[in-house]
């Protein structure tokens, strides 16, 4: 049995969590406040994923940069091919908040958006 | 080739007070400078201190241009607009042992011309003068004539002044060579060749360097590295005057004082060093000011440090301020060893140089010579009507950049378009003080930096902190991916 | 003079809640005073996720959350003034105030709500040796760089501190091209959220080092690289550790100071360990009248319980502007942290003006593992609370419920200590 030890990131709590693993099978998950530890604990041992945050540039806006993210969390291993998915993106004015800047960034189908609005 | 009356050799508070001077004739001069602005080196790092009088020996320079310089120093900033206050100094003896010392520095500044000096034993009256002074206080030396000026704009004011009455400026124009030509000298520098028939060698620290170029009779400067530490404004008023210690056995122990601008300012230590260039504070040094600080003021804040800065003091062998034609040399003039009280001498140097120019040029006054200059304007010194007046007419005026200081952005203009302007965000922090308060420019760098890009012209990539390499941007996001 | 019923100094997460708040008990006459360009304050440049979970019930990054109040606002047709730099606020409540359009003006609030946010410590305040060259950044300077307007400050860097803000620009700059070499921390522990170790250190094989600081600055122009060097318990450099980082980026993250300039212009109460304004239960500093929440009052990790706070504070100026001075008995109780806790807000309660449950929060001055939570109504243990860990980056609560004060008429203090195990 195999034991691992994580810091849960789903809230700013950070929760302490204990994962025992039997050949890549989750057995058990302790240390969690919340349902959002359990799960978070399952996917990081086998398949780490993160939500990622970047800024492309706006052209003809009331500001230079507009922040995004990916809509939901993407494999860990994808963070680097998204910011470069991102390296030459520009986008014009006006931008709203959720707007689809890249769609299935980097093949991940996930959507990058707007989150933040650029007038 | 011009071949010009005078070159000036460095924009600091000696040169440019000598440039402010001659300017007063009809003469065509130039400043050479190796930095990106003026009031780059000594002049910028320093106690700021207009000293009255008492340090020197009778009857040297010093002593006789320090005093002369204190009693120009009120009205010159009120023609050239620059902050000078008459706080007063005191000079603090810890021991009854070390009393006659005190009495000897007062009987020193009475030879030297200082007025209304004062030794004061009684320590109800040293506390009703400085309450914050140590209890272990056992005599003061009271000298109302001292005073606190901003050196930055001391220095600027006159640079500006004398740019405004026909003196040209050539910045990042670093002096390699001298060598005697017919009827003058040629000076080889880092971006051409200039002509004169007079050379003004007022280059602080490397003052010896040019002055060893053209004469047998070698000199030699040591920098002398004063580490200071800038409190917060909330601790300007933890004492009214500027307080030094009275050297001990001890040591020669810091001084203490209010700036200006309504800091408080604790320094400097001494420490002779090689590099001329090297303006690093040390552990050391700051560990040092911190321990000898709290020594004749108690209850120093030293919490409310918000930065920190060495200077460096060109100290001649001699300590003794060597101006004049160099012996061999002639319509060479040296402006050298200007170290504490140079800032405080600094009118009546200019006042001394150009007037040996005059005499070997034979210079006439020039009858257009503009001798008051405005300073930029703060608007925290009008009144509210003042101020929207103010304000309507130029709207940047009511744009707040600094927030530690309240600089508006219509100051910042101000300090990039009036001569010899702002290229830099030192430059803009030493004439208007934004980016000098307890954030120490985290807030309005950016914003300055923006400005500084508008009005000049220049991409965010060439904004530096002060000038040359100091670029504060490299590139865009992802470029480099 | 123009008058408004309430005055909220800063746009930001704490001014935009209290708005909103105050609006929703009625007031009508409300008026916010932003300093930048937009609403939204350092939301807008805090461009990562993991807010709202408690407020929306759902993950959102800073600028959204902004998104959320600000539409909020602009719903409920709340006025705002932006570019308008408060001034000065006197102590009977007249706001001098100035823009560009309407130059300086004055104000005349029946109730000002504080919420002016933070700043961050510089390099002076830490007295690093060394030059002074460019390349040298707070991190949330850094952080507006990058973010608003998209230019990097450097491309290898050292961050020294290990607050929120530090860690999360070591991600943004390794994502944006830069190589983030270490992040040194003066403490044993991180001065930052454990999450934000784990995926923007962790997740980038950033090494963070503890109980280091940097000795030496090297470069006279442009940054050249720093030394750093391992400290002992009195936090002074150890001889012999120092390792050389050539970087041409030093970014700071070293702490954060609530911006308190105007308050004590005022001349609120101001409590030394916070820096910010003493509060009572209805976040009311020593001028009545005066409210304060965010963090102008003390420094939060999280910008829901910004929210939650400057709720509680527009609430109450609402209730100040209705009914005036709340009349009471005049009972107050005085909180008194003790033994490992460093602070509360609120400082004071007066049980009778309470809400039904009132969150005290506070921080905590070292790591305590396996310790418990206790609070003391004068000598008796009420609460005891048991807790895996604390720590000095993470702020704590406890909750009081006004039922049980009222049980105790005489009480004068309420004690809160850590007890370890």
């Amino acid at each position: 049995m195999e034991k691992r030890e994580l810091i849960c990131i789903g809230c700013p709590m950070g929760c302490p969590l204990t994962v025992e693993l039997e050949g890549g099978e989750v057995i058990s998950v302790t240390g969690h406040t919340c349902k959002r530890g359990d799960v978070y604990a399952r996917k990081e041992v086998t398949n780490p994923t993160r939500i990622v945050t970047s800024t492309v540039k706006v052209l003809e806006g009331k500001a230079d940069m507009v922040s995004v993210k990916t809509r939901e969390d993407i494999p860990k291993g994808k963070i680097f091919d998204c910011v470069r998915a991102l390296k030459d993106v520009t986008v014009k004015a006006p931008v709203h908040i959720g707007d689809v800047i890249v769609p299935d960034i980097a093949g991940t189908g996930v959507d990058m958006v707007a989150t933040k609005q650029v007038l | 080739m011009t071949m010009y009356d005078v070159i000036i050799i460095g924009a600091g508070v000696a040169g440019s007070s000598s440039a402010r001077e001659l300017s007063r004739y009809q003469v065509r001069a130039c400043v050479l400078e190796k930095d990106e602005d003026v009031c780059c080196g000594t002049s910028k790092a320093n106690s700021a201190i207009v000293h009255a009088g008492y340090d020197a020996d009778e009857g040297s320079l010093m002593a006789k241009l320090n005093v002369q310089g204190n009693q120009m120093m009120e009205e010159l900033s009120k023609e050239l607009d620059f902050p000078f206050k008459r706080c007063g100094s005191l000079v603090v003896c810890l021991s009854q042992e070390d009393l006659p010392g005190l009495q000897a520095l007062h009987n020193r500044g009475v030879k030297n011309g200082v007025k209304d000096l004062q030794i004061i034993l009684d320590k109800e009256k040293i506390h009703q003068l400085e309450p914050n002074l140590t209890d272990e206080v056992a005599g003061v030396l009271y000298a109302p004539t001292a005073g606190i000026v901003c050196p930055f704009n001391m220095n600027i004011a006159m640079a500006e002044n004398a740019c405004t009455n026909g003196v040209e400026f050539r910045f990042n124009t670093e002096v390699q060579k001298i060598q005697k030509i017919a009827g003058g000298w040629q000076l080889t520098t880092s971006t051409g060749t200039y002509e004169a028939r007079c050379v003004v060698n007022a280059a602080g620290v490397y003052a010896d360097r040019f002055h060893n170029m053209v004469s047998d009779k070698k000199i030699h400067i040591t920098p002398r590295r004063g580490d200071y530490c800038l409190l917060d404004k909330s601790a300007g008023r933890h004492v009214e005057h500027t307080i030094f210690a009275l050297p001990n056995k001890y040591g020669k122990g810091v001084l203490v004082t209010p700036t200006v601008h309504g800091n408080l300012l604790v320094g400097p230590t001494a420490i002779d060093i090689e590099d001329k260039e090297s303006t690093a504070t040390t552990r050391e040094g700051l560990d040092e000011l911190i321990s000898k600080a709290g020594m004749n003021v108690k209850n120093l804040p030293m919490r409310q440090v918000i930065t920190s800065f060495a200077g460096l003091r060109a100290h001649e062998d001699g300590h003794e301020f060597i101006i004049g034609e160099v012996e061999g040399a002639e319509g060479f003039i040296d402006c050298a060893g200007i170290e504490s009280p140079g800032l405080t001498s600094a009118p009546a140097i200019g006042k001394m140089v150009a007037e040996i120019l005059r005499e070997k040029l034979d210079l006439q006054p020039d009858p257009d010579f503009q001798g008051t200059r405005k300073g930029i304007l703060n608007p925290a010194t009008l009144t509210m009507e003042e101020r929207n007046a103010l304000i309507r007419e130029k709207p940047a005026y009511g744009n707040i950049i600094c927030r530690c200081e309240m600089v508006t952005e219509g100051e910042i203009l101000d300090a990039i378009h009036r001569p010899l302007g702002a290229r830099s965000l030192d430059g803009v922090k030493r004439r208007t003080r934004a980016g000098m308060g307890r954030c120490q420019a985290g807030f309005c760098s950016p914003r300055t930096m923006e400005i500084l890009a508008r009005e000049l012209g220049m991409s965010m990539f060439d904004i530096t902190k002060s000038g040359g390499a100091s670029r504060l941007v490299v590139g865009t996001n992802k470029d480099q991916i | 003079m123009k008058s408004y019923d309430i005055v909220i100094i800063g746009g930001g997460p704490a001014g935009l809640a209290a708005a909103v708040s105050a609006r929703k008990e009625g007031i009508e006459s409300i008026l916010i005073l932003e300093r930048d360009k937009e609403l939204g304050g350092i939301l807008n440049q805090c461009i990562h996720n993991g807010f709202g979970l408690h407020t929306f019930k759902e993950e959102l990054t800073r600028p959204e959350y902004a998104g959320r109040f600000i539409d909020q606002v602009l719903e409920l047709g709340i006025e705002y003034k932006l570019h308008t730099m408060v001034m000065d606020i006197q102590a009977d409540k007249v706001v001098t105030a100035m823009n560009r359009e309407e130059g300086m003006f004055q104000i005349q609030a029946g109730a000002v709500i504080l919420a002016m946010g933070c700043r961050e410590r510089s390099r002076g305040a830490l007295n690093i040796p060394g030059y002074r060259p460019a390349g040298i950044y707070s991190a949330g300077t850094a952080q507006r760089l990058v973010n608003m307007e998209g230019f990097m400050p450097g491309r290898e860097v050292v961050i020294l501190g290990s607050g929120d803000i530090g860690l999360i620009m070591a991600r943004r700059m390794t994502l944006e091209g830069a190589r983030v070499k270490v992040v040194a921390e003066l403490m044993p522990y991180s001065g930052g959220l454990k999450r934000n170790i784990v995926q923007c250190l962790d997740d980038y094989g950033i090494p963070l080092k503890l109980s280091h600081t940097v000795v030496e600055v090297k470069g006279k122009e442009r940054l050249e690289g720093i030394t750093l060097a391992q400290v002992d318990e009195k936090n002074r450099p150890i001889p012999g550790t120092e390792e050389e980082y050539s970087c041409d980026t030093l970014l700071l993250s070293v702490g954060l100071i609530p911006e308190n300039e105007l308050s004590g212009g005022m001349g609120v109460d101001m409590n030394p360990v916070t820096s910010g304004p003493r509060v009572n239960e209805r976040m009311e500093t020593s001028i009545e009248g005066v409210f304060a929440c965010g963090n102008v009052l003390h420094v939060h990790d999280l910008v829901d319980f910004v929210s939650e706070e400057a709720a509680a504070a527009g609430r109450n100026a609402a209730r100040y502007i209705r009914n005036g001075k709340a009349e009471s008995k005049g009972h107050v109780v005085t909180l008194n942290p003790v033994q490992g806790v460093r602070y509360t807000v609120p400082c004071t309660i007066d049980p009778e003006k309470m809400d039904d449950t009132q969150i005290v929060r506070f921080r905590v001055g070292n790591v305590y593992k396996k310790c418990t939570i206790g609070v003391y109504f004068d000598e008796e243990l009420i609460i005891s609370r048991k807790r895996p860990v604390v720590a000095p980056g993470e702020m704590e609560e406890i909750k009081l419920e006004k039922a049980k004060l009222l049980q105790y008429p005489d009480l004068k203090t309420i004690t809160i200590k850590i007890e370890e195990a």
